[in-house]
């Protein structure tokens, strides 16, 4: 028993190191879409210390909006590439009305208020998404159109290690995409106006306030800029398996990124997805047949308690310095 | 008018410090216990009883459990519907078991294993805090959930995976199975949730409770006072666990009659997250509250279309009832924090100060 848990999984790690690449690069692949859902919650809790859970609802809803827009344009026999961007410049309009509405109606008067009712408050704001997102656009998957959106698909086979490693060609465009936008974030939080804006809301509202930021403005952008990531998410994640409810579950797999890497730290969030993909990966392929399967669903929770007991404020947070 | 304190004078400390001061307050209590207990069963219809006041009851009861540690401890948890779970499967095991003991008993002793992974998994909030500590419960929630599929032990190698309840007698009267009738059962979760209920107001209003408020309000001022955190945060996870336990074991028994693993799934935890933050943190007739607007409110919405003769279809309802339920969250949220508890307060000291304004 001990055998099988410490050392033979190693052991078959050694001795197929093409289905070891395999799993790390799944694992990969995973983890990067886990740390843009996780990317989304942390753009909005460093600026507005909202804990917000609607990031995964945002997430389906964007990719619905654009599969629903693109089939709009096709219906009425506009389609091809063009239609395609056209609809994700109408869908990026349309999570920055999102993001103008949750400011004004349920931001603005909430403000000051814990913590606790905040998160409960985009609880509402998933329960609104999911009932508009299902009315609109019906209950069923849908196709995500990847094609018309230059976004490649079949797969490349690499023969290395003695064995066959495919590559899902969606997977490499999602890594190298995901990659560019944290770039662009960084860039976009470090050597613009806004984003030195930001960073200010991020160390302290009122100090911010009173060097003439405008919270609520802040607000707005950072929801829009949160709304963007969900959509890439969506794209990418659509582009993967349908598009459908479905991933709701799956954005929840993104708090345990979240707390592993630190609910304020972007690079954390993006270690910390990397770390929870390949874990879960890996534990799944390797450990998971001593405990009967399906051990995902909560592996990646276990990892993330793991890491917390280690160091309670995940791995890169800003200490937490209690005063009296 | 009516309601005010005036020429109710007290004549000892104890009756200054009652749970319930005026005279008012005590007629209202026994009066509802009265509705509850005798104009219910006699006019409810069987919709009424199976369908809304029993899950009604069990969910509060679930909520009051939750309550205790999100609200009188300040401890988030998101695993609670797994607790229920265990509840459920460890009074369905007791009960095939020793089949000769009263299953009243089993639903009461099915807690106390609740309580035992509760305070397992409570472990680690003494290091971790606030949502650091709500992901470390998910964890609790989607492990237990795994183990309720995975390990067919649980469910005696039914091969559908479900868990079915055996009939059971009380006194001669079937109260669970498919032959109780929902008086019976109505009546047998009224007395269980409303003698929980009292202890759990007494055990908040006690010194317990007033620990378990001091390590809200901040745990390292209490540390300071003398409050050993361990053994109260534990605490709260074991009597919390304990009332998500026989709530869950209640679900099962007396209100679904068959359960499956994903009953006890995500979905209710949140459930029960909402009901203890709209009903009001921290607050015992919150949490009936707070379960009266989560679970009558979609049931109404449903109802409503219907009962006003508009040809909607029953998905759009469906969507509707989403829409409708999260915008009024956010309402509550806004019109009042603090919950509908807080409501019920400023109402009440309206009308003990009528008709001045304070």
């Amino acid at each position: 028993m001990l055998y099988n848990i410490f050392i033979d999984p190693f052991v078959q790690m050694v001795q197929m190191p093409d289905l070891l690449v395999q799993t790390l690069w799944e694992g990969l692949v995973s983890g990067v879409l886990y740390a843009l859902i996780a990317l989304g919650f942390v753009l909005i809790f460093k600026a507005s210390g909202v804990f917000n859970f609607a990031q995964g609802i945002m997430v389906v809803f964007s990719a619905l909006t654009l599969v629903g827009f693109y089939e709009k344009f096709s219906a009425a026999g506009f389609s091809g590439h063009a239609a395609a961007f056209v609809a994700l410049i109408l869908t990026a309009g349309v999570m920055f009305v999102l993001a103008m509405l949750v400011e004004r109606v349920v931001l603005r008067p909430l403000v000051n208020q814990p913590d606790i009712i905040l998160f409960m408050a985009t609880f509402g704001i998933t329960y609104v998404l999911i009932g508009l997102g299902e009315m609109v656009f019906g209950g069923d998957p849908k196709q995500m159109i990847t094609s018309e959106l230059f976004l490649p698909s079949g797969s490349v086979d690499v023969e290395m290690l003695g064995g066959l490693v495919s590559f899902q060609k969606i997977d490499i465009a999602a890594a190298i995409i995901a990659s560019a936008m944290i770039v662009g974030l960084a860039l976009f939080f470090q050597k613009t106006r806004i984003g030195r804006a930001l960073r200010a809301v991020a160390d302290s509202h009122k100090a911010a306030l009173s060097v003439g930021i405008s919270l609520n403005q802040i607000w707005v952008i950072v929801w829009f800029a949160a709304g963007l990531v969900a959509l890439v998410t969506g794209i990418m994640w659509g582009a993967r398996s349908d598009v459908s409810f479905a991933l709701e579950i799956v954005a929840l797999k993104a708090l345990p990124v979240l707390v592993l890497g630190g609910l304020t730290s972007v690079p954390g969030a993006i270690v910390g997805g990397l770390i929870i993909g390949i874990g879960e990966k890996l534990g799944e392929f390797y450990w998971g047949p001593l405990l009967g399967g399906g051990i995902e669903s909560w592996f990646a929770y276990a990892i993330a308690l793991l890491f917390l007991l280690y160091r309670p404020q995940g791995l890169f947070g800003d200490k937490i310095i209690e005063r009296i | 008018m009516f309601y005010r304190e005036t020429g109710q004078f007290k004549q000892s400390y104890a009756a200054d410090q009652a749970v319930f001061p005026i005279l008012q307050d005590r007629l209202g209590l026994a009066a509802i216990l009265l509705v509850a207990f005798v104009v219910v069963p006699l006019f409810g219809n069987e919709f009424l009883l199976a369908s809304v006041m029993v899950p009604f009851l069990i969910l509060s009861l679930g909520a009051i459990g939750l309550n205790i540690l999100v609200g009188y401890t300040g401890l988030l948890s998101l695993g609670s519907a797994a607790f229920m779970g265990v509840g459920a499967y460890a009074a369905y095991k007791l009960s095939t078991i020793f089949p000769g003991v009263n299953i009243l008993v089993w639903i009461l002793c099915s807690g106390f294993f609740a309580a035992g992974i509760g305070v397992l998994f409570g472990l680690p909030s003494l290091r971790i805090k606030g949502f650091y500590l709500a992901v470390a419960t998910l964890a609790a929630q989607f492990f237990l959930q795994w183990c309720f599929v995975r390990i067919s032990w649980l469910y005696n190698d039914n091969p559908s995976g479900a868990i079915e309840v055996p009939a059971r007698t009380l006194f001669g009267l079937a109260i669970t199975g498919p032959s109780a009738t929902p008086v019976t059962r109505y009546l047998v979760v009224l007395v269980i949730v409303v003698v929980m209920t009292l202890l759990a107001s007494n055990i908040v209003h006690g010194r317990i409770g007033r620990t378990w408020m001091a390590v809200r309000d901040m745990d390292i001022a209490a540390q300071l006072m003398g409050i050993r955190l361990l053994p109260a945060k534990l605490l709260a996870f074991a009597v919390s666990s304990f009332y998500c336990g026989v709530s869950g074991a209640l679900m099962v028994f007396l209100w679904l009659g068959a359960a499956e693993p994903s009953a006890f799934d995500i979905k209710l935890s949140f459930l029960l997250l909402f009901m203890v933050i709209i009903g009001g943190l921290g607050s015992m007739i919150g949490s009936f509250f707070g379960a009266a607007l989560i679970h009558i409110l979609p049931i109404v919405i449903r109802g409503l279309p219907e009962a006003l003769g508009l040809p909607i279809a029953a998905a759009t309802v469906e969507h509707l009832t989403y829409l409708i339920v999260g915008a009024l969250i956010i309402f509550f949220l806004i019109v009042e924090p603090h919950g509908l508890a807080r409501l019920w307060q400023i109402a009440k000291q309206k009308l003990r100060v009528w008709p001045f304004p304070y």
